[in-house]
């Protein structure tokens, strides 16, 4: 089999395989377990792992800083900076907080994708020609999952808030804003899936990308639109007592766990698959979104040109001054007719 | 050997020495208890509470008057918290946007256990839920749904029909 077959294969299975356990699981008297103690669990490591890589990053010395040939580091007063130099190589905690607050709400990084391709050329005597162009699906994908993720998330807020606050509900109003079908179809769940499928079919697709993807990139990918699809099943199709379900919830975060009867295996599914990302969230790839925060080419003011950064990995350095070294070969020196300092 | 540094040609300085501290340490705590307090804050206001899930009622002058043994729902319960709005849109379907809207069997909805009822969430639902405060309304905004029934179906709107 190979690489590739052999990485999308075994995330798949893996992911498939939690859903037969949870369906299974589901159906036995274990609804305890799934219900309550595989959630507890799944909090406790996530809390656990997070706290522990964010130490061991905190002990990674810091790099240099970084200043980036994006934008134009502040030099003479004559060479022009504007705003976008600003942001891109920031002199100034402000235009840092700029620059920060666009990779993380607005994904400047990704937005700034390109794409190397050959493109056919009659007029190019090969036939063919390099292009680097602004690619920005790759961009629009994240961008779409990423804020559906997080408009999904914030939704579940209703089963865990007593009174629900009204932000909430807003958010599900605006959500549903197009009340078609019943229960009215949340526009984030259908997002949310369709940017996964397209995020998957880029891995899948492009030859390149497909090569060094592993199988830690497609299992997340799995694993969320596992949560996603079996979400929406849930809402529109295996529909189940969704009472009960909000029961359960507030049990969890009220630290009373109840597992309360009758709710279909689809929401034990779906709770599963949910712990597991929360499990497997600290040692994976999604680390990246406390990452994001740490990069060290994005995070720090470029002011290389005037406040002295040491390296702290520097380590002491023999080094043989000018004189020492014309001590051992002053005799030498002397007789190749070469100028010396001291005579003798 | 393990205080040089080595690379494929071979070792070329000594191993640098990084002191064994938190680099930006304060800075990465205050994001951790900022995120920990984020996500702590809409479930502190209810930690170690009970709060019970709301209470059906179903004492109306209609279900009274019912002989206990004959007191079922027109579907087995179960089913009908799951799926009442899946059937409540249906019947509405049927009687306002089907083909043969005006025919009488459409308005007609069989149990499985055989009878026969008018497919009208005012003058069935209601008739015997006559509490919708107690039996619709608190459930629904215990998961926080607001269903568009209750624009056109009121209470009032069928003592006007009765009055006509």
């Amino acid at each position: 089999m190979d690489f590739f077959k052999r990485h999308f294969l075994v995330a798949l299975a893996a992911v498939l395989g939690l859903v037969v356990v949870a369906y299974v699981g589901a159906q036995t008297k274990l609804q305890i377990l799934f219900g309550v103690v595989v959630p507890y669990l799944a909090a406790l490591i996530f809390v656990e792992g997070l706290v522990y890589r964010l130490i061991q990053w905190a002990r990674s010395p810091v790099p240099f800083r970084i200043p980036t040939t994006a934008g134009q580091n502040r030099t003479l007063p004559w060479i022009k900076r504007d705003l976008d130099d600003k942001l891109d190589n920031p002199d100034t905690f402000k235009y840092l907080l700029g620059r920060m607050a666009l990779e993380i709400l607005a994904f400047r990084s990704l937005f700034r994708n390109l794409r190397t391709e050959l493109r056919k050329d009659p007029d190019n005597p090969e036939g063919a020609r390099l292009i680097h162009w602004s690619y920005k699906w790759l961009w629009l994908g994240a961008i779409a999952f990423h804020y559906a993720f997080l408009v999904v998330v914030l939704r579940h807020l209703r089963f865990f808030t007593e009174p629900v606050p009204m932000p909430i509900q807003l958010l599900e109003h605006m959500d549903g804003f197009f009340q078609f079908f019943v229960p009215a179809v949340y526009l984030s769940g259908v997002i949310l899936v369709v940017a996964l499928f397209y995020l998957l079919a880029r891995r899948i697709t492009n030859p390149t990308l497909r090569y060094i993807s592993l199988a830690a990139d497609y299992f997340p990918l799995f694993l969320i639109l596992g949560i996603g699809i079996s979400g929406i099943l849930m809402r529109y199709v295996y529909k189940v007592d969704i009472v009960a379900v909000k029961q359960l919830a507030l049990g969890l975060v009220t630290l009373h766990p109840v597992v309360p009867a009758g709710i279909g295996p689809i929401f034990y599914v779906h709770l599963f698959l949910v712990c597991v990302l929360f499990a497997y969230f600290p040692f994976s790839k999604l680390m990246h979104a406390p990452g994001v925060f740490l990069s060290p080419s994005r995070n720090m003011v470029a002011n290389n040109r005037w406040v002295l950064h040491v390296n702290p990995w520097n380590y002491p350095v023999k080094f043989t001054p000018y004189l020492e070294y014309e001590d051992k070969f002053r005799e030498a020196m002397i007789e190749a007719d070469i100028p010396v300092e001291k005579e003798s | 050997m393990d205080d040089k540094y080595k690379n494929e040609f071979g070792a070329f300085a000594p191993r640098p020495q990084v002191e064994k501290k938190f680099y930006d340490g304060k800075y990465i705590l205050a994001g951790l208890i900022i995120f920990l307090a984020m996500v702590a804050l809409p479930f502190l206001p209810n930690v170690g509470k009970t709060i019970p899930p709301p209470e059906r009622q179903l004492d109306t002058p209609v279900i009274k008057k019912i002989a206990e043994k004959d007191r079922k729902c027109i579907m087995p319960t179960e089913w009908m918290r799951a799926n009442h709005m899946q059937m409540l849109v249906d019947w509405r379907d049927n009687v306002v946007r089907s083909d043969e809207k005006g025919a009488p069997e459409v308005r007609e909805f069989v149990s499985p256990d055989g009878r026969k009822f008018l497919a009208s969430l005012t003058n069935t639902c209601l008739d015997c839920h006559s509490n919708k405060e107690k039996f619709c309304d608190q459930c629904h905004n215990y998961v926080a749904v607001v269903p568009n029934c209750f624009g056109c179906h009121l209470q009032e709107g069928k003592k006007l029909a009765e009055a006509k």
